[in-house]
């Protein structure tokens, strides 16, 4: 299983692009890259989910592991590109109530850029 | 006990050099097994073959000889590394016996007992998808009315996993009277796990509670799948979700609570996230496809109920679980006996 994990500045902001699927085998890959900035002091990050096609608990995990790190940190961080079923997992989970979640853009929304 | 190896290697090479035949070096070969077992190390080999050597040709010229000293030399650091290779091998089966032992002491801390009385039917499975179970079913019943379910689901497998439910129980333990309504439940079970777990780590937990004396069924979720009620009035299905943060995120959650009455032939469906997000070779399935095993077996007890599920699902997995799996059944029965 592949997974890739770019990693942009931008105006400040650390944008991390994810693309593949977030499983027990590729999780702890996605944390190392993590885990290499969410010690800076007030950062904040984006991390882009719409080319993630699956994510399971481990995934989960790494991302409530990163937003406890920024948060003590005072970053923020901020999920976009979460579609349907992902949205329903933070649903559930409650983190959205306590994580900055961005639903996936429409293609319509796209169009009319 | 070099000496007698040392006579035997001596035997070996002689009859080889004369013979050299594959039968000689095939014996050569399970004899070097006797070496390890002795724990003759590789220096140590080359030491035996050179004493051989001199043996059997005694007049080999000295300078060859002395190759093999040099030889010796070459080899002590392969020795070392053995050695070191050993001891880590020993201290690995030392390790695998603990966790054996840890696995074993889980079993009896967490061994559960499903709660039986009049009035409500109780059945569930769990089975893991590897060794150590992630999921944890867990029930109290402090008299004959009121039969609680505690349903977790740790994020991480092995001894972490298993430490969190231990917490968890005694969590669930040191509860008494008034304090066991589910949201306070998860309240302290949340503060416990906040203050333990490493970062990366977290819980789902659904907690229910029916009593019998008004049939009502209160219930309160962390971040956990949501239960199914099944209506027989209305013959269909409806969601249990209540809003409530995973454990060990944060210290202060505020939990929602909320409460169903219950008529004969009802029933309480709780699952963990193996059961509804089970993925077959075409994809995720479907979620009516739970609501419609479940209905057709809807008049059976509450444990074939279980079973049901499990069995197709595990089919539908060419019988390999991806995760852990659970669920649990709380059906009303008859008031008259």
């Amino acid at each position: 299983m592949n997974l890739q994990v770019e990693l942009l500045e931008e105006n400040s902001v650390q944008r991390f692009k994810i693309v593949g699927e977030i499983d027990a085998f590729t999780a702890p890959k996605l944390k190392e890259k993590l885990a290499a900035v969410e010690k800076v002091v007030g950062m904040q990050a984006e991390v882009d989910l719409s080319e993630v096609g699956y994510m399971d608990s481990t995934g989960l995990g790494v991302f409530v592991g990163f937003y406890k790190a920024v948060k003590a940190n005072e970053g923020h961080v901020k999920i976009i590109g979460v579609n349907k079923r992902l949205k329903r997992l933070f649903e559930i989970t409650g983190l959205e109530q306590v994580m900055d979640i961005v639903m996936e853009e429409s293609r319509d929304a796209d169009a009319t850029v | 006990m070099p000496q007698e190896v040392g006579k035997q290697y001596k035997e070996l090479l002689q009859q080889y050099i004369d013979n050299r035949n594959e039968e000689d070096l095939y014996f050569g070969q399970q004899f070097s097994r006797q070496f390890i077992e002795k724990k003759i190390a590789p220096e140590d080999v080359i030491s035996i073959h050179k004493t051989a050597l001199a043996e059997v040709f005694p007049d080999l010229p000295e300078k060859v000889m002395y190759s093999f000293d040099f030889l010796i030399e070459m080899m002590i650091h392969y020795g070392l590394a053995l050695r070191e290779h050993q001891s880590l091998i020993r201290k690995q089966e030392e390790i695998q016996m603990e966790i054996n032992v840890a696995a074993k002491v889980q079993d009896t801390l967490l061994k559960t007992k499903i709660p039986d009385f009049e009035g409500i039917d109780i059945g569930f499975i769990t089975e893991p998808a590897k060794k150590m179970n992630g999921d944890y079913v867990y029930f109290l019943n402090d008299d004959n009315n009121v039969a609680s379910v505690a349903l977790a689901d740790v994020m991480g497998k092995g001894i972490p996993a298993a430490l969190c439910m231990s917490m968890i129980k005694f969590g669930m333990d040191s509860l008494q009277g008034e304090n066991t309504s589910p949201r306070n439940v998860l309240d302290i079970v949340n503060r416990i796990v906040e203050k333990s777990v490493d970062d990366s780590m977290f819980i789902s937990m659904f907690y229910g509670k029916y009593d019998a004396r008004d049939s009502s069924f209160s219930y309160a979720s962390a971040g956990h799948e949501p239960a199914l009620i099944y209506r027989a009035s209305e013959g269909g299905f409806t969601e249990l979700d209540a809003k409530g943060l995973l454990l060990g995120v944060q210290p202060d959650v505020d939990y929602e609570e909320r409460s169903v009455m219950l008529e004969v032939g009802d029933f309480i469906v709780m699952m963990t996230d193996g059961v509804t997000e089970v993925r077959t070779e075409t994809g995720f399935i479907d979620e009516g496809l739970i609501k419609s095993i479940l209905l057709e077996v809807k008049e059976e007890s509450a444990q074939s109920i279980a079973d049901t599920v499990y069995n197709r699902l595990l089919e539908l997995q060419n019988f390999h679980l991806r995760d852990d799996f659970t669920i649990i059944i709380f059906k009303k029965e008859n008031d008259l006996v």
